[in-house]
């Protein structure tokens, strides 16, 4: 019998509200399969699934927030049975409590611990009440039998939370959340990732050029925008320098065997997200360009996979569109670099001699300097100069 | 006012049947020259004559029997078994028979017969005669279950059991016939709802019979927990008077069943799910019971007692739902 657990979708995720299925038991999944809907404080995500299989039990109700490591479905092995299943169930432990990290704040104190990857104890009429009155009953302190919300609780925090502003509860929730979640994560980064920055400006003459002669050939909806080269680029440095690619988890570095590619994206409600673009060093400029404009739309809309958002092994982050000349961004842990790119502009260069006005972009590079020293991040940063240089060649 | 005990209300309702139709006449083990196993009997036989005070062979499939054949024939028999134990030898009259004519006859006959059994225990009379087995009347479609718990329902329920056309069943919790309370008269009741005996805000406490005066000691230990419980009294076991229960539960959102039956398969059992189906959405914690320990009810004194509900058990169970224990 394979557990299919709540995934971590990002390492400031330590729980998920769980909001449907997409498959029903009996189905058959395979790896990469989209088997359901997790609200995470940042957006509602795909959750896909590594295993391959039957779908046996569906154990995760709707609307219910889990932690992360919490058995949300059951699924039969390939060739194996039901009666096999249930055996095992049988003599298998209760579920293990996965433990909370003692980092994360929560917003309310809760009276009773919450077990992890047990359902919050709210009585039926506080819940029905809870939704009535636009209360989170997850968050409100239950002083019933074993901890349970009861009716007089949600009341209670009701009436508590009546100076709340205007703004529809739910949304200010989601907003406030997801504001956690970054400093909880961007906190974590600058406490546990020693920071060293470089920057390099970078001629773009031969990208901008390069650009408008492809452009010029493609149709409209094929068009590469310099976004594009930026992220390949990236992508082939790493390729180079894998000490820029891949996580820092419990006190060592894991290269990744791909690079893929988060890109920050700064969503209209406020607060930012950065899934990822798979195997960015594989693909053509023109699949890139698509899966660019593909995640942006997606982020936004709040419909991403939950490889996307776990994936990521660097961060590109494109300030350019805001104006600002150069940028010098904060690690997202547990990766261990981050490039940034600032505006590009028409710039007095020197070129071969003499003084030219090009295009030009200041490139910057965050690394984590457990991983590499500042020699092997200039060499990086070198060789996306080096890249960008020859755009053909992308 | 008049106070006077359970068994005196029965018999003064007894005595009011007989007087009122000559067709009912009154049959059993020792309800003669005896007076009945628990003397509710005495002196009717030299008030009405042995014709309708008759006393039966040791045999309650034979007398049931004989008594569903009276009804037939246009009599109102009361048919009073020693205990709900001994009925077990008549089940097949009362479960095969009487339960089943209307149905089986396509209605041309009906069968109005009043059963009168003892139940429960707490008397130190062991297992073979002590047991409360009122859930599985209760299961029966075809006859009516009662469980007059107070003095007054001891006096009002047997007339209208004689005038429903189809079998009745009525339990006396052995616990109660040394019970008092006022009774002047012949009083009203009916045989189909339930009763609020105790108004409360914070808890439900729904039972019956023989554990009614027990509930309501918990009640009063309850307050002085500061929890306000309300007090319901089922008095009719089938049909269950479900809208009682269900606007009590509404306004506590909490409930306690206690029932002396088992605990597998009871009454209370039937009553829980009763409140899922119908006030699930209004509850506040998750519907508790008391019931007997799964043993047959011991001799020794303590064992019995400890096996049973009792008041301490209703207020510990009240309390852990209210979040107070």
């Amino acid at each position: 019998m394979i557990e299919f657990k709540l995934p971590s979708l990002g390492a400031d995720m330590d729980k998920g509200k769980f909001l449907e299925w997409r498959v029903k038991p009996g189905d058959h999944v395979k790896r990469g399969d989209i088997v359901a809907v997790v609200d995470t404080s940042k957006a509602a995500v795909d959750v896909e699934i590594w295993n391959e299989g039957t779908v046996y039990e569906l154990i995760a109700e709707p609307g219910v927030t889990m932690r992360v490591g919490s058995v949300m479905a059951t699924l039969l092995a390939p060739g194996e049975t039901p009666e096999a299943a249930e055996a095992e169930k049988r003599t298998r432990p209760a579920p293990v409590a996965v433990p909370v990290q003692a980092e994360s704040v929560p917003v309310t104190a809760v009276a009773a611990p919450v077990v992890p990857g047990e359902r919050r104890r709210v009585s039926p009429v506080a819940r029905r009440r809870a939704a009535e009155l636009g209360v989170d009953a997850e968050t409100v302190a239950g002083t019933g039998p074993h901890g349970a919300v009861t009716l007089e609780d949600v009341e209670r925090a009701a009436a508590a939370a009546t100076t709340a502003p205007a703004v529809p509860a739910a949304q200010l929730d989601k907003q406030a959340e997801m504001r956690r979640a970054i400093a909880a994560a961007m906190s974590r980064s600058k406490r546990e990732i020693p920071h060293y920055y470089l920057s390099e400006r970078v001629p773009l003459q031969n990208a901008t050029l390069w650009l408008q002669a492809e452009n010029a050939r493609r149709g409209l909806t094929e068009r590469v925008l310099m976004a594009a080269l930026f992220l390949k680029s990236v992508a082939l440095a790493c390729e180079k320098y894998p000490d820029m690619n891949g996580l820092y988890r419990d006190g060592k570095f894991e290269p990744g065997a791909a690079v893929h590619v988060g890109v920050a994206i700064s969503l209209r409600q406020g607060g930012l997200i950065a899934p990822a673009i798979h195997d960015v060093q594989k693909k053509s400029l023109t699949q890139l360009m698509q899966d660019l404009t593909d995640l942006v739309k997606r982020a936004r809309a709040g419909s991403l996979r939950s490889s996307e958002m776990s994936d990521p092994t660097i961060t590109v982050t494109n300030l350019g569109d805001q104006g600002v000349e150069s940028v010098f961004g904060v690690i997202y842990p547990p990766q261990v670099a981050l490039v940034g790119f600032g505006r590009v502009a028409e710039q007095a260069c020197v070129v071969e001699g003499g003084l030219r006005i090009i295009p030009a972009v200041t490139a910057s590079l965050a690394a984590d300097h457990r991983v590499s020293d500042g020699h092997r991040g200039a060499l990086f940063v070198a060789e996306i100069h080096r890249l960008l240089q020859q755009p053909e060649s992308l | 006012m008049t106070v006077i005990s359970y068994r005196e209300a029965m018999r003064q309702a007894l005595r009011e049947a007989l007087s009122r139709d000559e067709r009912v006449f009154l049959m059993g083990e020792d309800v003669g020259k005896y007076g009945g196993t628990y003397a509710v009997s005495k002196g009717l036989l030299e008030e009405f004559g042995p014709e309708r005070i008759r006393d039966a062979p040791l045999s309650e499939l034979g007398f049931v029997g004989a008594g569903i054949g009276a009804a037939l024939g246009g009599m109102r028999p009361i048919v009073e078994v020693m205990t709900v134990n001994f009925s077990l030898l008549a089940l097949d009259q009362i479960v095969n028979s009487a339960a089943l004519m209307r149905h089986m006859s396509g209605g041309q006959f009906s069968v109005p017969l009043v059963i009168r059994m003892a139940t429960g225990a707490g008397r130190q009379v062991a297992a073979q005669h002590s047991h409360s087995l009122e859930g599985w009347y209760a299961h029966i479609p075809g006859i009516r279950v009662l469980a007059p718990a107070t003095v007054e329902d001891a006096r009002g329920m047997l007339w209208p059991a004689l005038e429903d056309p189809d079998p009745v069943v009525i339990f006396e919790h052995v616990q109660l016939y040394n019970l008092e309370g006022e009774c002047a008269g012949a009083p009203r009741v009916d045989i189909a709802s339930a009763a609020v005996r105790r108004a409360g805000a914070d808890v439900s406490l729904i039972t019956y019979g023989g554990s009614l005066p027990k509930t309501v000691e918990a009640a009063q230990q309850l307050a002085a927990h500061g929890i306000d419980a309300e007090v319901i009294d089922l008095r009719v076991l089938r049909p269950l008077d479900t809208e009682v229960i269900v606007e009590s539960v509404r306004k506590t959102r909490r409930a306690v069943v206690v029932d002396e039956g088992w605990r597998t398969g009871s009454l209370a059992a039937e009553v829980m799910a009763g409140i899922m189906e119908n006030a699930f959405y209004d509850l506040d914690a998750p519907v508790a019971r008391v019931c007997s320990e799964e043993v047959p009810i011991p001799y020794a004194k303590h064992l019995e007692d400890a096996a049973l509900p009792q008041a301490e058990k209703i207020v510990a169970a009240a309390r852990a739902i209210c979040g107070k224990s």
